[in-house]
């Protein structure tokens, strides 16, 4: 780097070098090396620098980025198969996706500061239920294959409840589902002991042996087909029944609701979310009411508040992991919530008439499409189809295809004489033409004569009964009411002004590492040579991406200190099940299937049972002792009395609790001496980067929370991504892929739908990485420790900390512990929770892993100042407390009980608590400047979980609220 | 906190009321006030059989989940409906309109293996 050139380095880290001296004189070390060496145990200290290139400045890595992104071909792309391009709303784009007022906020457990995103899922939820004519649906999964494989996997735990003794345990695959999705299935149903059935569905004949059956509507080469009788087939045997349908088709298509369908899934990602080379997009996951208990993933849920106004709120998280670990329905966490809300936005721009419109615009496309190449000798052979011709074509498709390339075309090739086109949003009539021409020259014939404007008739697009839909959809009023640019740019900002996000104030998440997600970082996401691509194009389309992959691989490997990597789970929490699946893998490999205990410490993230269970294997849980530690005397016990089926153990490094604990390689040595291997969750790799690894310690497989340590946005829960890196032995089983050459030469299937998880914000992280080089991702894990000791060192006199290394040191976060104020004040975590609220801030984690504690993350990124305001909050906020303690304010009736407080509480008429509005809502100087404002008070989590409701509430409520 | 002599005990904390055959199972005071507010109970269906020490529901709150665990064996008879359409009964009233299942008790002495009421304010120390 020339010394006049912009160093990232110093817009990365919030504290600057005038204030690092203070705060180590606070923390009473001299220097920040003194620091990490009393913080980090020697002996697994890396010894030497990150062979990281040095980091360049933002200007100079986004013109790099430029010629990158320029070795991609940006081609016209009609290959399906569940992708299809569509048009972003620019008002959408703009205001919702590039926006961080949007994109950097956390999951909406801190219900009364993210009402907007809440409704705006809640909207996604609504459009979802509507569209296929389901009862309940989920917040979003995260693709529609892994959607699918929940789908199989909540019926298999439903015929498992409802039969004692052997349960069915067949599943029957359409042959005509998308291969990717089938992929999917199999990873899932295998080492669960469900058998897969492929076949056709006209001619299966099901029995009592199965529970359920997946078809795709319309099919993998576009048909449409009547199901009907299959699904009353299916039904009598007691089995039942997924339907994957294209969401959009829907518009115009008898919905899987009408037609008996149990569940239905898939994709929406035409509703205006960029194709990404194959991603983040969000996945629908829909079903009937009386699965709701067993549904996947989060949940929007209507409640009340304090002031029992409407509010929203996740909920029956009871399914969740978090709460119930190895009986979890999913491991699913982090979902696609930037994505759906996208989704979400697309309807409430376009509305009833606008989707219906958008989807016969398609339709009447893909019509006139068909009638000219059919003048040209090609046969459309689907009897009825919404958006993809199924062509058998006059000449073989290997001559049609470097036409095809040649004019920048895509299309779906089956076999030497069928190809495939999907028609989309994006194919305007001269695409249309373009099609016409290739295919003229393929087949040596001239260009037809025809008009555009004649053969596209949007008036003429009913389908016969039963295909034609009949019932209305999207009526709700949020979907008629925002359809001017003004109006939806309002509404957008209306909800995004509900929610506090990291444009606001720090958000000291716990193991969510809440840091800086740097515009330069974000800008490429919407670059047309990132976003427009198929992710099914040749290989040799996305040589720019593979560039980018290949050079990602190998930071995250140097990173890690371990051999091979898989960009392609989508997850943190698929991270955990692809590696698991690897692991199982190996052992099966070496003929050793027989070892599926995976040890897992009583501290473990929920995700860790869960994926567990997911992939085969059976928990066996290692006890913590009182100082938060793995007891390894009860490790060793465990790890010998199963050491001939000992799989793994999975652990999560820094502790879930903070801190580095002096014993890991001993762990890891006593797992590997019984023959199993370590998966490392890394969760907290933020405390690592530079200074020790997963490989130093001894794990043999981690993944990388690419939305934590690497900088990508949480989305306000997703998108997110989870790749895994693993050691030489264990690479030939990485994850392949059913259509793209991915993994090792022995892959496991799939994980995700698309080869490469989610593409375009792989780019987020690699951008981090090269601007920052592997000295500044090492400094960003030497500021993340500072700022967690500091914090610590503020606030350790005024709570108690639970949990701190041999030296008195925390990794990158810790644990203040409230817990013995409740017997005296009745103070609990949560008041301190929705307190924080009043002073601006996003509460710290709550309730894991030590319920009834607050463990804070600072992360590298903020300020001293910022550092300060947080602390002098909770401060200020023991002070409270301590009124309570000395009798000077009521254990009931306190600022406490009472927060957050809204504008419309503090302003009432009606004021008649013991205190002032003004030290309700301004309770530090500091709050004036920069006043944030809960939107509803304190939600009512039990009425929300005893009167379920998923979708915007009835038109009524609304009217009744004006009253 | 309150545990009526007359019942007994589990250690996963349900109880039981035997009267003429029959046996009333709920949860306890403790067990409620740990949970928090209770917002769902999974019941079996009348019939089931139940095999003591094993798994007959699931009771959910909104942060906790648990497992309901049979005092006794036997075939359930009659489902509180109330605990079903308004499970906040279970927290107000744990031993009266918050029982959940009433069972014809299959092997009475599976009675001495129970807890009696001071046995286990003694395992929860109260």
């Amino acid at each position: 780097m020339f010394p006049y050139e912009e160093n990232f380095q110093s817009r990365h880290l919030g504290v600057g070098e005038a204030d690092l001296q203070k705060m180590l004189n606070t923390i009473g070390v001299s220097s920040l090396d003194e620091l990490i060496d009393q913080t980090i145990p020697q002996r697994i200290r890396l010894r030497k620098p990150l062979e990281i290139p040095e980091g360049v400045g933002e200007f100079r890595f986004l013109r790099d980025l430029q010629s990158v992104a320029a070795r991609n071909k940006v081609f016209k792309s009609y290959i399906g198969l569940g992708y299809y391009d569509t048009i972003t709303p620019s008002v959408i784009l703009r205001n919702v996706f590039q926006n961080p007022g949007w994109y950097t906020q956390y999951t909406p457990y801190q219900a009364e500061i993210a009402q907007g995103r809440l409704e705006a899922l809640l909207n996604f939820q609504t459009m979802v239920i509507d569209l296929t004519k389901l009862d309940v649906a989920n917040a979003s999964l995260l693709d529609e294959g892994t959607a699918a494989a929940e789908a199989m996997s909540m019926l298999f735990g439903l015929a498992q409840k409802s039969t004692n003794g052997q349960p069915a345990n067949k599943f029957f695959v359409s042959e005509t589902c998308f291969p990717q999705t089938i992929d999917i299935l199999k990873t899932r149903a295998l080492p669960v002991g469900i058998e897969l059935v492929l076949g056709n569905h006209e001619k299966a004949r099901l029995d009592r042996s199965f529970f359920g059956a997946i078809v795709q509507y319309p099919a993998e080469h576009g048909a449409v087909y009547d199901f009907r009788s299959f699904i009353n087939h299916t039904h009598e045997v007691g089995a039942k029944v997924v339907v994957a349908a294209d969401l959009l088709s829907l518009a115009l298509l008898t919905p899987p609701g009408e037609f008996g369908a149990d569940v239905a899934v898939g994709s929406t990602q035409r509703f205006g979310v960029p194709l990404g080379y194959g991603g983040p997009h969000a996945a629908y996951f829909a079903t009937r009411n009386e699965f709701i208990r067993q549904m996947p993933g989060r949940i929007i849920g209507v409640s009340v508040d304090a002031q029992n106004n409407r509010a929203y709120r996740m909920t029956l998280q009871t399914r969740e992991q978090h709460i119930r670990r190895e009986k979890a329905t999913s491991n699913i966490c982090t979902a696609q919530a930037l994505l759906a809300i996208m989704a979400g936005m697309y309807a409430v721009y376009h509305g009833p008439q606008g989707i219906k419109r958008i989807a016969s615009g398609i339709h009447a496309s893909a019509k006139a499409l068909a009638n000219m190449l059919k003048e040209l000798g090609y046969t459309q052979l689907n009897e009825v189809y919404f958006d993809t011709l199924n062509i058998r074509s006059p000449v073989p498709t290997s001559k049609i295809r470097p036409i095809a390339e040649r004019s920048g075309i895509n299309f779906r090739y089956i076999d030497d004489k069928h190809f495939g086109i999907s028609v989309d949003e994006a194919t305007l009539p001269h695409d249309l033409e373009a099609i016409v021409r290739v295919c003229a020259e393929a087949s040596g014939k001239s260009m037809p004569a025809f008009s555009l404007e004649k053969e596209i008739r949007i008036t003429d697009v009913g389908y016969p009964p039963p295909h034609q839909r009949t019932s209305d959809y999207l009526q709700h009023p949020v979907f008629n009411q925002y359809h001017s640019e003004t109006e939806m740019m309002r509404y957008i900002k209306m909800l995004e002004n509900k929610d506090l996000s990291l444009t606001h104030s720090m958000i000291p998440l716990g193991s969510c590492t809440m840091k800086l997600n740097a515009a330069t970082e974000l800008f490429p996401v919407s670059w047309k040579e990132f976003a427009n691509i198929h992710p099914f194009v040749p290989q040799d389309q996305i040589e720019g991406y593979r560039q980018v992959f290949s050079e990602l691989e190998s930071f995250l490997c140097e990173i890690t200190g371990l051999h091979a990597c898989s960009l392609q789970p989508n997850s943190g929490a698929q991270g955990e099940f692809a590696g698991l699946l690897v692991i199982r893998a190996y052992h099966q490999d070496r003929g050793e299937g027989k070892r599926n205990v995976a040890l897992i410490p009583s501290s473990a993230h929920g995700t860790n049972p869960a994926s567990a269970v997911m992939a085969g294997y059976k928990v066996v849980v290692v006890k913590c002792d009182d100082m938060g530690n793995i007891d390894v005397d009860d490790l060793r016990r465990k790890a010998e009395e199963h050491k001939n089926d000992l799989a793994a153990l999975m652990v999560t490094y820094p502790s879930t609790h903070g801190v580095f604990e002096e014993a890991i390689q001993d762990m890891c040595d006593i797992v590997h001496k019984y023959g199993g291997l370590v998966y490392m969750d890394g969760a907290n790799l933020n405390a690592q980067v530079g200074l020790t690894s997963p490989g130093v310690i001894g794990a043999d497989v981690c993944h990388i929370n690419l939305h934590k340590t690497f900088s990508i946005p949480h989305g306000g829960g997703g998108p997110g991504m989870g790749p895994i890196c693993v050691a030489k032995n264990l690479a030939p089983y990485l994850p392949g892929h059913p259509l793209v050459k991915t993994g090792g030469e022995k892959a496991i299937h799939a994980v995700s739908a698309a080869p490469w998880g989610s593409p375009s914000i792989l780019l987020i992280s690699y951008a981090y990485i090269k601007m920052l080089g592997g000295k500044g991702i090492t400094e960003a894990t030497r500021y993340a420790i500072l700022n967690a000791n500091y914090l610590k060192a503020r606030l350790e006199s005024h709570y108690p900390v639970l949990y701190q290394g041999e030296k008195g040191r925390v990794a990158h976060e810790f644990i203040l512990d409230p817990r013995e104020l409740k017997a005296t004040t009745g103070v609990d975590v949560e008041d301190i929770a929705k307190r924080l609220m009043d002073y601006g801030f996003h509460a710290p984690t709550v309730s894991f892993p030590v319920p009834g504690t607050l463990m804070i993350e600072p992360t590298e990124s903020e300020s001293k100042a910022e550092l300060d305001r947080f602390a002098d909050s909770l401060i200020a906020i023991r002070k409270e407390i301590k009124e309570i303690e000395d009798g000077k304010s009521s254990k009931e009736d306190n600022v406490l009980k009472n927060a957050p407080h809204t504008a419309q509480a503090a302003l009432s008429e009606a004021w008649n608590r013991p205190y002032s509005r003004y030290k309700a809502v301004y309770p530090l100087g500091f709050v004036r400047q920069n006043k944030f404002w809960p939107s509803v008070g304190r939600i009512n989590n039990s009425y929300g979980d005893r009167n379920i409701v998923c979708s915007c509430p009835p038109i009524e409520a609304y009217v009744e609220e004006e009253i | 906190m309150n545990f009526p002599a007359n019942l007994k005990y589990t250690k996963d904390h349900e109880w039981i009321r035997i009267d003429g055959g029959f046996g009333w199972i709920g949860i306890t005071d403790y067990a409620q006030s740990e949970l928090g507010d209770i917002v769902f109970v999974e019941l079996p269906a009348v019939g089931a059989k139940l095999e003591q020490g094993k798994t007959f529901g699931t009771i959910e709150a909104v942060k906790a989940v648990s497992d309901l665990y049979a005092p006794m064996s036997g075939e359930v008879v009659e489902i509180n409906k109330e605990v079903q359409d308004s499970p906040e009964v279970v927290n107000k009233e744990p031993y009266e309109r918050g029982w959940m299942i009433k069972v014809k008790i299959a092997n009475s002495a599976e009675l001495s293996s129970l807890l009696d009421a001071d046995s286990y304010k003694k395992l929860i120390g109260k």
